[in-house]
């Protein structure tokens, strides 16, 4: 509805419609100057360009070189035999594929959780009035402000209680992690679809409550189909967000009375890179991190214009 | 039907208040509590000590030093970062063929974005973990492998790096190369911020600018800039955020997490240190309490100054 018209906009500005004669003279006159600044431009741009891919690009080539050629020729992008090897030996002996199970099974749980709860909470507040509805509110937007180190120790204090109680929900468990993460990306969540819900029309909720839909019928078969392009939006920046969180799960993933640590991806690169400093395994550690971020480079390239504008958006509200 | 809606309202709330209370807020009314304590860790006592923590907060050298060191990368980040983001976006958008419908900005300035944006995408470890091996000290690291093969550095003297506490500006040699880290991460992403805030700019005032003899120069810091006040003002309270979490880079990439020798010590870092190596609890929630008071007034302080009135278009 709202992208619609947005579009409309767009192409209303970029139409070439409006005539300015007075401007081909002058752009001919600083053609030249123009070409120099183009030139000028392109030089820094590719340097910068360069700057971003270069370091990434090395570390692929040295995830495909042993560890020899990485001690020997640590410069080369191009390894003289491709080892594919070093990919198997980070995902068992690098445990690289317990993490990304791990990490796949919580964001699973937990970034449908976040949309879900998130946007129900939104939804209500922004279009009920009751009493306490500001208090609610504000009270999720303060935990933009405060910083999640402050909340360490108690957190850490509170889940390991929890799990005395409720194993599943003490330190370590998928399930902890979860609901952790849940909560704390619920702000961001509400705030954000709060002022989405906000902006939909009024008559359709009503028309639909009309035909005898019930409020949580008209919310879930109406409302939230109209919000869909909030919901890709918030989707992205809490799959990115969750996918990359480290701290939360370092504090939290910690071995309890001896069981192997569940860790997720972040966490276990950390351990990873810190180990193999004992263990010298270079072309292990690069293999690791191109698995690491790979498969979100290529999520990001192909649809590089919903998360570009999923992320922008965030900071734009 | 007012039933309806009560019910309805309960039960949507219900359980994401439940987990907020739970996970979010009660761990920080904890915080604040325990800060007036001397509590250790796990079991021990815990005593009521009123504000000891916090005057000793005062007087805490290792403090002190952490809370320049946050206040550099607050002002540093957001700097670096808006400035080299906005010359790459004059750059993208300034660039290119001239016509009525002012500047098109340059050839493959698309394809320029999506490369620029790729290490927002990537995870503050992966990008951590990446640059420890860029920056290592000895001749398999990429920048000093570099600088040797050309003969810039002494391969028995390579630079240290985030191992360097020398001071250069008055400030330690490490934070200036974890600082290189942020901006080289944040430019590509603030740059695709002001470039969409450049383009939703209607064309109509850029075509009023040039028919009044303005070249792209002049239009550009005499319309463009002005009218991207407000995105910079809220880029830079987001970078103030991101100033206050380097503690990543810090945990990953510095000797013993704040070194060596605690050049690189950041509040995230002494509190972390302090609650878990340490197990002084109270005192790590004090600075808690420090550090959140003091991102509050900074939050309140910023959305004051860059407040304006708003240009409507």
């Amino acid at each position: 509805m709202s992208t619609a018209t947005h579009g409309l906009g767009r192409a209303d500005q970029a139409s070439p419609s409006r005539p300015a004669p007075v401007r081909r003279a002058d752009a001919r006159r600083a053609g030249v100057g123009a070409r120099i600044f183009n030139g000028f431009s392109h030089l820094f741009l590719v340097v910068w360009a360069l700057m971003v891919v270069y370091p990434l690009v090395w570390v692929v080539m040295s995830a495909l070189k042993n560890d020899s050629e990485v001690i020997r020729e640590p410069l080369s992008l191009i390894p003289s035999k491709l080892h594919w090897d070093n990919f198997a030996r980070a995902w068992t002996e690098g445990h690289l594929g317990s993490f990304f199970l791990n990490t796949v099974l919580v964001l699973a749980g937990s970034v449908t959780l976040t949309m879900l709860l998130g946007s129900m909470a939104a939804y209500a507040l922004a279009r009920y009035e009751f009493r306490g509805n500001r208090l609610i509110y504000y009270m999720f937007l303060s935990g933009l402000t405060l910083p999640i180190y402050l909340a360490a120790v108690p957190l850490f204090k509170g889940v390991y209680n929890m799990g005395i109680t409720f194993p599943l929900l003490g330190p370590n468990k998928h399930l902890m992690l979860i609901v952790v993460y849940v909560a704390w990306s619920l702000s961001f969540t509400i705030f954000f679809m709060h002022s989405f819900f906000r902006t939909l029309p009024d008559s359709i909720a009503e028309a639909a409550m009309v035909d005898g839909a019930s409020h949580t019928r008209t919310f879930f078969s109406v409302m939230l189909p109209m919000a869909k392009p909030g919901l890709i939006s918030i989707g992205i920046f809490n799959v990115l967000g969750q996918w990359n969180q480290w701290y939360l799960p370092t504090l939290l993933m910690q071995s309890v009375a001896g069981e192997p640590k569940h860790q997720v991806l972040s966490q276990g690169l950390i351990e990873l890179s810190v180990n193999q400093g004992y263990k010298s395994d270079w072309s292990g550690l690069f293999a690791g991190v191109t698995m690491a971020m790979l498969p979100v480079l290529i999520v990001y390239i192909v649809f590089q214009r919903q998360v570009q504008s999923g992320l922008t958006a965030g900071v734009g509200k | 039907m007012r039933h309806g809606v009560a019910r309805f309202v309960t039960g949507f709330l219900a359980l994401p208040v439940a987990l907020y209370l739970l996970y979010v807020v009660w761990p920080f009314v904890q915080a604040a509590g325990y800060s007036l304590t001397d509590w250790g860790g796990f079991s021990g006592s815990q005593n009521f000590v009123g504000l000891d923590n916090y005057v000793r907060l005062l007087s805490d050298e290792l403090i002190r030093k952490a809370f320049w060191h946050n206040v550099f990368f607050l002002v540093t980040v957001p700097l670096f970062t808006i400035a080299l983001a906005l010359f790459l976006a004059f750059l993208l958008n300034v660039g290119g063929r001239e016509d009525r419908a002012g500047i098109r900005g340059v050839f493959g300035s698309g394809l320029y974005k999506i490369i620029f944006f790729f290490p927002q995408v990537l995870s503050l470890v992966v990008i951590a973990v990446m640059w420890q091996q860029i920056y290592r000290t000895d001749g398999q690291g990429l920048i000093n492998g570099m600088l040797i093969k050309i003969g810039l550095v002494d391969a028995d003297n390579p630079i240290a790096f985030t191992a360097d506490p020398e001071p250069f500006l008055g400030v330690p040699a490490v934070l200036w190369w974890l600082l290189l880290i942020a901006v080289w991460s944040g430019a590509g992403f603030y740059m695709v911020l002001f470039s969409a805030a450049m383009q939703s700019i209607p064309k109509d005032i850029f075509e009023a600018a040039i028919l009044d003899g303005a070249n792209r120069f002049h239009t550009f810091f005499r319309v463009t800039l002005p009218l991207l006040r407000d995105t910079i003002s809220v880029a830079w309270v987001y970078l103030g955020f991101i100033a206050l979490d380097m503690y990543a880079l810090v945990f990953v990439m510095t000797p013993s997490q704040g070194g060596p020798n605690h050049a690189s010590e950041i509040f995230a870092s002494v509190l972390n240190f302090t609650a878990f190596q340490k197990g002084q609890y109270g005192y790590a929630c004090a600075m808690g309490v420090a550090l959140a008071i003091f991102t509050i007034l900074l939050a309140a302080l910023q959305l004051r100054i860059t407040r304006r009135d708003r240009i409507e278009y």
